[in-house]
């Protein structure tokens, strides 16, 4: 039972080699063993979007995979996002702009959901954003402000975007 | 100067850390050399315990030690009691708190008979199942009525009922005013059981060090000081040995005020017998039995009013469930009983109320702290009332507000503070006014809803009003002090759980010091940087630990003039703070550094004048003299679904006055977060106990809170009547928003039914299956 299996992942561009008990939860490989704190842990069964992290671009919810499971895959928390305060992350951005994260808790969760959510529909209407909210709790919020929050990171990508063009159009 | 940031939309000094997954929670703590301890808990709710047998656990693989309440020894002992009751007259309380191990009875599921201690906590919980406990299972009871009958199972032997207190409250004389009343509404009004659900469970982390005779432990708690002083006594030691960290929180909404845990006490016990450090992590599965609940309260109630509509009296009679044990003392059912009388002049009020004991985990406050019932009453009292009358239900408000001029206002009964209820200030028809125009009430009655229903429609709307007794005392503490960095440093000892503390009593100092907001760097929760202080309860942290920020922060700016009136050769009236500088007024190139200043201020050789003090350092206290009462208006459109009862919020109406404003942006954030909580705690959150005391619906899965597509968009309005009792006239805001969303769903539901049938909405938390059933049970 306690017999470990090497797996290899790659989080956050990182190659990590670990030996995990075949039961352990990715949630817990992520925070306890590789020691990324960012990712937070709210039900451990599959409801409060918390551990939301993205497994081959896929947002998931780490506490319904073992680690094992992860072997050859490609993975990415929080800590991927942006670690630089300098140059924070659209969506980063907009919830500071917007007030969209009190105690904070829910909001690595929910930025690895939104991320590439906000990939596939860049500018999203309010009706939008919330669906896509709904797959994670915030009990601190009331959701407005992260609504908010989101709304103010599709204007930022695309004023990103766009002078990411124009600077390509000058050369 | 600086452009002052008192008042303004500042962003989060703490954002940044949190966005990133740099913020250190509880369960973020890792030490070397660590244990992980999971909890045995009973699965009756009332069971004689007559043994425990641990020896196959022992013997697992991995498992580090086991233990009972018998290993406890002396350290056994019922918790101690958090509140004493107020000083009301004739007053009864019944003390039972819980201990650290069930030992000879279990009295809830969830109750803690064992802990184990693993090199993982996956182990941990492995051996839980070898443990073998000898429960002899006896009726529990569950249903606070029940709890009162006379051949009712107790929930402590010794006491021969199941009554915990006994509370009587009055003013004038209901009795004599009834008889002259046109109309009379009395009813039995029920509100059941939710938990708080803070996204982050409860955790504590401990580390004896046997070498520097220190306890270190971290712990999701909304007051680290009192933890501290309380667990030093415990362990036998001064309250210098003992350090707690309340770091980053996930979410408290009171009850992780709740003190003390019988895991609180358990695990910094289990780390000096082991001598090594130990973790315990609460998962959700227990968070919904081991963290205390609120909410059960049946009443009945009855309001006398004149043919004008105005109201002669109220009469309450009320039980309260406390749950197994009554840590908390009577702040819910006070707080209920005190709530009620609201914005409104009532001249004569007679409120009862028993505090029972059932067979389920303690209630503590929880974001609104018993207020919920007795806005609720009080609410759904005058929308009875005006109906009886014909009278519009807005009207029937205004006729009974209490005037602009009567404040400071005198309610004439003892409240949660000890202090009479005395309301500080307020202005309550401009926030009745707003509510009512921003919602378009008029116009909705008049024009919209008429023409909706005639397309099939069912729609309505709904007002409500409450106060909320906010910033009590006794006192908070704050240091201040100008860095040599040149930055200026805000400790307090109050925790923090997603309030923006960091930002709001970082503005409070950079007005005074002339910073930028990001330049002062604020600590909470650390008793060994500030170790003086009650807790973030009460939505007092802002009004209480923010007065003592600026007491402390007006004190460095005075010693820092000092200073740069010294260093500058200038006299300190010609001076400013600006920028992080103290500078000539008019002659900006005559200026010296914060930094430079506080370096000057602490001199590394040489003499000092007699009396020096060192550092740009003050340190203050405030104590409010009573506490500050907030109010406001909610109102709501809402469509039903006659078939699904599924329901649209077409448009939901904050109006709020917590007095003057810190951050409007951090207030809306509470408002919303309030009004999302009310909104399940109206239609979604209920526990649903079997007759065994054991919760039905124990998961996020089954226990529902919103989601961002129940939880409606909002309007916020904002009036703002400043509070006598601190100097930056403050009111504290952050459980407001909860209050009275239950009486707004039941008035604006019964109007969009009303033409299906006539009903009424005497109950909360509501749902579909709910809603469905009342209706058809008139039809």
């Amino acid at each position: 039972m306690n017999k470990k299996i090497p797996i290899c992942v790659t989080v956050n561009g990182h190659l990590y080699e670990e030996d995990v008990e075949p039961r352990m939860l990715l949630s817990d490989f992520i925070r306890h063993q590789l020691r990324l704190k960012g990712t937070h842990v709210g039900c451990e069964h599959g409801v409060c979007g918390a551990c939301t992290i993205q497994f081959d671009g896929e947002p998931v919810r780490s506490c319904l995979m073992l680690a094992v499971q992860a072997d050859g895959h490609e993975i990415k928390t929080i800590e991927g996002l942006s670690a630089d305060i300098n140059a924070l992350h659209p969506l980063q951005e907009g919830f500071r702009e917007a007030h969209g994260l009190q105690c904070g808790y829910c909001t690595p969760g929910i930025l690895m959901t939104l991320e590439p959510f906000l990939d596939e529909n860049p500018m999203p209407t309010e009706e939008e954003i919330r669906h896509a909210l709904s797959g994670n709790l915030c009990r601190c919020t009331g959701y407005q402000h992260i609504v908010k929050g989101v709304s103010i990171a599709s204007e930022i990508r695309q004023q990103h975007l766009e002078d990411a063009s124009g600077e390509g159009g000058e050369k | 100067m600086s452009e002052k940031v008192f008042g303004k939309r500042v962003k989060r000094n703490e954002d940044a850390r949190l966005l990133t997954g740099n913020a250190l929670f509880v369960d973020d703590v890792h030490l070397p050399h660590m244990g992980h301890i999971a909890f045995l808990r009973s699965p009756y709710a009332n069971a004689r315990i007559r043994s425990v047998d641990v020896s196959k656990a022992l013997e697992m693989e991995g498992v580090i030690a086991v233990f009972t309440a018998a290993d406890l020894g002396d350290y056994w002992k019922p918790a101690p009691l958090l509140l004493s009751p107020p000083p009301i007259e004739r007053l009864t309380f019944v003390e039972r708190t819980q201990p650290p191990l069930a030992k000879d009875f279990a009295r809830y599921v969830g109750e803690p008979v064992a802990i184990v201690v693993a090199e993982d906590r996956y182990l941990a919980e492995d051996a839980l199942d070898l443990i073998v406990v000898d429960f002899a299972v006896r009726k529990p009871v569950v249903d606070m009525e029940q709890a009162l009958e006379k051949d009712a199972p107790l929930v402590h032997d010794e006491l021969g009922d199941n009554v915990a207190a006994h509370v009587i409250q009055t003013k004038g004389d209901y009795d004599a005013i009834v008889k002259m009343a046109e109309v009379v509404v009395a009813r039995r009004f029920d509100y059941d059981r939710g938990t708080a659900a803070a996204m982050e469970n409860r955790g504590v982390v401990a580390e004896w060090d046997a070498l520097s005779q220190r306890m270190t432990i971290w712990d999701t708690t909304q007051a680290p000081i009192p933890i501290r002083n309380g667990l030093a006594k415990m362990l036998g030691l001064s309250e210098n040995q003992v350090r707690v960290i309340a770091p980053f929180i996930g979410g408290g909404f009171g009850p992780k005020v709740m003190m003390f845990y019988q895991e609180e006490i358990v695990v910094p016990w289990v780390s000096m017998k082991l001598k090594r450090p130990v973790k315990w992590i609460e998962d959700r599965h227990e968070n919904f039995y081991a963290t205390s609940h609120e909410r059960s309260q049946i009443h009945q109630a009855e309001i006398a009013v004149s043919k004008e509509g105005k109201i002669l009296g109220i009469k309450d009679i009320f039980y309260h469930d406390t749950g197994a044990y009554d840590p908390y003392g009577l702040t819910d059912p006070i707080n209920s009983q005190c709530t009620l009388l609201g914005i409104y002049e009532v001249p004569n009020y007679y409120s009862d109320f028993k505090a029972v004991f059932t067979n389920k985990i303690f209630v503590t406050p929880f974001r609104g702290a018993g207020r919920q019932h007795g806005v609720f009453v009080m609410e759904r009292l005058l929308d009875l009332a005006a109906k009886e009358l014909g009278m519009d239900r807005v009207e029937i408000r205004r006729r009974n507000l209490i005037p602009p001029d009567a404040f400071p206002y005198d309610n004439k009964i003892i409240y949660q503070d000890f202090a009479p209820l005395v309301y500080d200030s307020g202005n309550y028809e401009p926030v009745l006014d707003k509510a009512r125009e921003m919602i378009g009430w008029e116009k909705f009655i008049r024009e919209e809803q008429p023409k909706l229903r005639a397309e099939g429609k069912h729609i309505g709307i709904g007002l409500v009003t409450y106060v909320e007794g906010t910033g009590i005392g006794p006192y908070e503490g704050a240091r201040v002090q100008v860095l040599e960095s040149g930055k200026v440093s805000v400790v307090t000892g109050v925790g923090t759980q997603g309030q923006s503390h960091f930002t709001t009593f970082a503005q409070i100092a950079a007005d005074q010091l002339g910073i930028d907001v990001g330049d002062v760097e604020v600590v909470t929760g650390d008793t060994d940087l500030f170790h003086w202080g009650t807790g973030t309860f009460a939505s007092r942290g802002a009004v209480v630990a923010g007065s003592a920020v600026h007491a402390a922060a007006l004190e460095v700016r005075q010693k820092t003039l000092n200073a740069a009136a010294a260093y500058l050769n200038a006299d300190e009236t010609d001076l400013e703070l600006v920028d992080g500088q103290a500078r000539v007024i008019g002659d900006p190139a005559r200026a010296v550094s914060f930094g430079t200043l506080a370096e000057e201020a602490n001199p590394l050789r040489g003499a000092v004048k007699p009396g020096t003090v060192p550092g740009l350092e003050a340190t203050s206290y405030f104590g409010p003299e009573r506490g500050a009462t907030a109010c406001g208006a909610h109102a709501m459109i809402v469509e039903v679904d006659p078939e699904t009862m599924e329901l649209t919020i077409h448009k939901y109406v904050v109006v709020h006055d917590c007095g003057v404003l810190i951050n409007p942006l951090v207030v809306d954030g509470q408002i919303h977060g309030g009004v999302a909580q009310g909104v399940g705690n109206a239609f979604y959150e209920r526990l649903a106990y079997d007759d065994w005391g054991t919760i039905q619906n124990a998961s996020l899965r089954d226990f529902l809170l919103p989601t961002a597509q129940e939880v409606p968009a909002m309007e916020v309005g904002h009036e703002e009547t400043p509070s006598p009792y601190n100097p930056l006239g403050m009111k504290g805001t952050g459980e407001a928003g909860a209050i009275p969303v239950g009486p707004l769903f039941a008035s604006a539901l019964e109007d969009a039914l009303s033409d299906l049938a006539d009903f009424e909405i005497l109950e909360i938390p509501l749902s579909h299956s709910i809603l469905w059933g009342i209706t058809q049970a008139v039809e």
